[in-house]
């Protein structure tokens, strides 16, 4: 385990590589997530989420300047979509963080979602235990763009942080649930556009009527030009402070503990079930017959679990 | 090979004209590739400090300016210090015939010049990569 060896001592090269080991599954990659695993936990994790071209990375580019003031050792993870078609990216968030690079104590990777719907990559939550154990005080985790559903990041950070801005719909909008429902704290960013403070009454308003153990606060921002930062760092600190007084701070990670076994066991019957060739079999049969509409997909399915369980 | 080829498209120096590693940038995505972009004005430091914790297979770095002979060959010896050599150089863009000799002999791996189609690179990068 000699990259693991140099991670514990702050190897930024053996981070990179211990990475692109867990994303690509190399041989070797599932001792490596057992180990950090084990050696993980320690370090705070803000989820930075919102649609595309809210400012999430601008946003986290300014968080990051403001928290290294305190000279904390601070990681980012910005994930871009991935082409369903070619299975090629444009990782393009460095761009807004490009005053970052130099600075030897932060750490940032850009990462293609790869198929995976939840705005995150399948292997983010692996690169988080890497950076942590790397000595990563702080991790702020950026999902691509998301829409109305893609909510997985609320599973994966401590915080979550839900960027928006003026004029992406009407008070509806606001009152659907998903994306509306994860924020721990809301940033209102662009505030300086027409309607923001519009967004905010509707933010609020559908705050009125959900029923918080705590009320997420609602920061207005101008994350371009350092507006509006000094108050979403406070709200991060807040929110940390409530986790960690009431108990939620545990909870959470314990309910997140759960998702990823689950998580292993739902790939691994997966795997299971079609690594059997007599079940491949039936399934291309069946799917011919499914297609066709002489059967249904549900009997289709009982007849593979049958088959498996026989 | 199933994993995808990670790209850096780098833009050092001072010229701020990047259509050109924005149409590289696509054509390597249509070709399945992961590419990082990081934005017009980057120092030699900064693009291979990104290179390393991206943990990139290739760099490639497009160069309007004229300046070319004394970036690029900062940039291998950057990747020379930093025993990361085995991240595959290539360069782009108005270079002249006469300069890509000592460009190659200073670590650089190809140089494309205006009108190579972009087949020509996305092929040059897929067969030298993880060599």
């Amino acid at each position: 385990m000699d990259l693991i060896d140099q991670l514990k001592t702050g190897n930024k090269r053996a981070a990179a590589k211990l990475i692109t080991m867990v994303e690509n599954k190399l041989p070797g990659y599932e001792e490596v997530l057992k180990e950090v695993h084990k050696l993980s936990g320690g370090a705070y994790v803000v989820g930075i989420t919102g649609p595309p071209g809210s400012g999430k990375s601008t946003l986290t580019d300014k968080l990051v300047k403001n928290l290294r003031k305190s000279g904390k050792n601070i990681a980012i993870i910005a994930v871009d979509p991935t082409s369903p078609f070619t299975g090629g990216s444009i990782l393009g968030d460095r761009i807004r963080m490009n005053d970052l690079n130099l600075d030897p104590g932060v750490f940032i990777r850009s990462m293609g979602s790869r198929g995976h719907l939840g705005g995150l990559s399948e292997a983010t939550r692996a690169a988080v235990k890497i950076l942590d154990v790397m000595g990563s005080e702080v991790i702020f985790v950026e999902t691509v763009g998301v829409g109305q559903s893609e909510v997985e990041i609320v599973r994966n950070a401590d915080t979550t942080l839900m960027v928006l801005v003026p004029g992406l719909g009407d008070d509806i909008q606001a009152i659907k649930a998903g994306i509306m429902e994860i924020g721990d704290i809301f940033v209102i960013n662009k505030a300086d556009i027409d309607g923001s403070n519009r967004t905010k009454r509707e933010v609020e308003m559908n705050l009125d009527l959900s029923h918080h153990e705590r009320r997420p606060r609602v920061v207005m921002a101008v994350a371009i030009d350092n507006k509006g930062i000094d108050e979403v760092v406070e709200a991060i600190h807040e929110h940390r402070d409530f986790l960690v007084s009431s108990g939620k701070y545990h909870q959470n990670r314990a309910v997140t503990a759960k998702d990823e076994i689950l998580e292993i066991i739902q790939v691994q019957t997966l795997k299971n079930v079609l690594d059997n060739p007599r079940v491949r079999e039936q399934l291309e049969e069946l799917t011919q017959q499914v297609a066709s509409r002489t059967m249904d997909p549900y009997t289709a399915g009982k007849h593979i679990m049958d088959n498996i369980q026989s | 090979m199933d994993r995808p080829i990670r790209v850096l498209v780098a833009k050092p120096g001072l010229d701020g004209h990047d259509r050109g590693a924005k149409v590289i940038a696509r054509a390597l995505r249509d070709a399945g590739m992961e590419v990082i972009y990081t934005g017009l004005r980057q120092t030699p430091e900064q693009i291979v400090n990104a290179a390393i914790q991206e943990d990139v297979d290739v760099i490639a770095a497009s160069i309007l300016s004229g300046a070319h002979a004394t970036l690029l060959p900062r940039i291998s010896a950057l990747l020379k210090k930093e025993d990361a050599e085995d991240i595959l150089f290539v360069a782009g863009g108005v270079i002249p015939e006469d300069d890509i000799p000592e460009l190659i002999e200073k670590g650089i791996k190809a140089v494309f010049t205006p009108g190579t189609p972009t087949t020509v690179t996305v092929k040059f990068i897929e067969d030298n990569v993880r060599k």
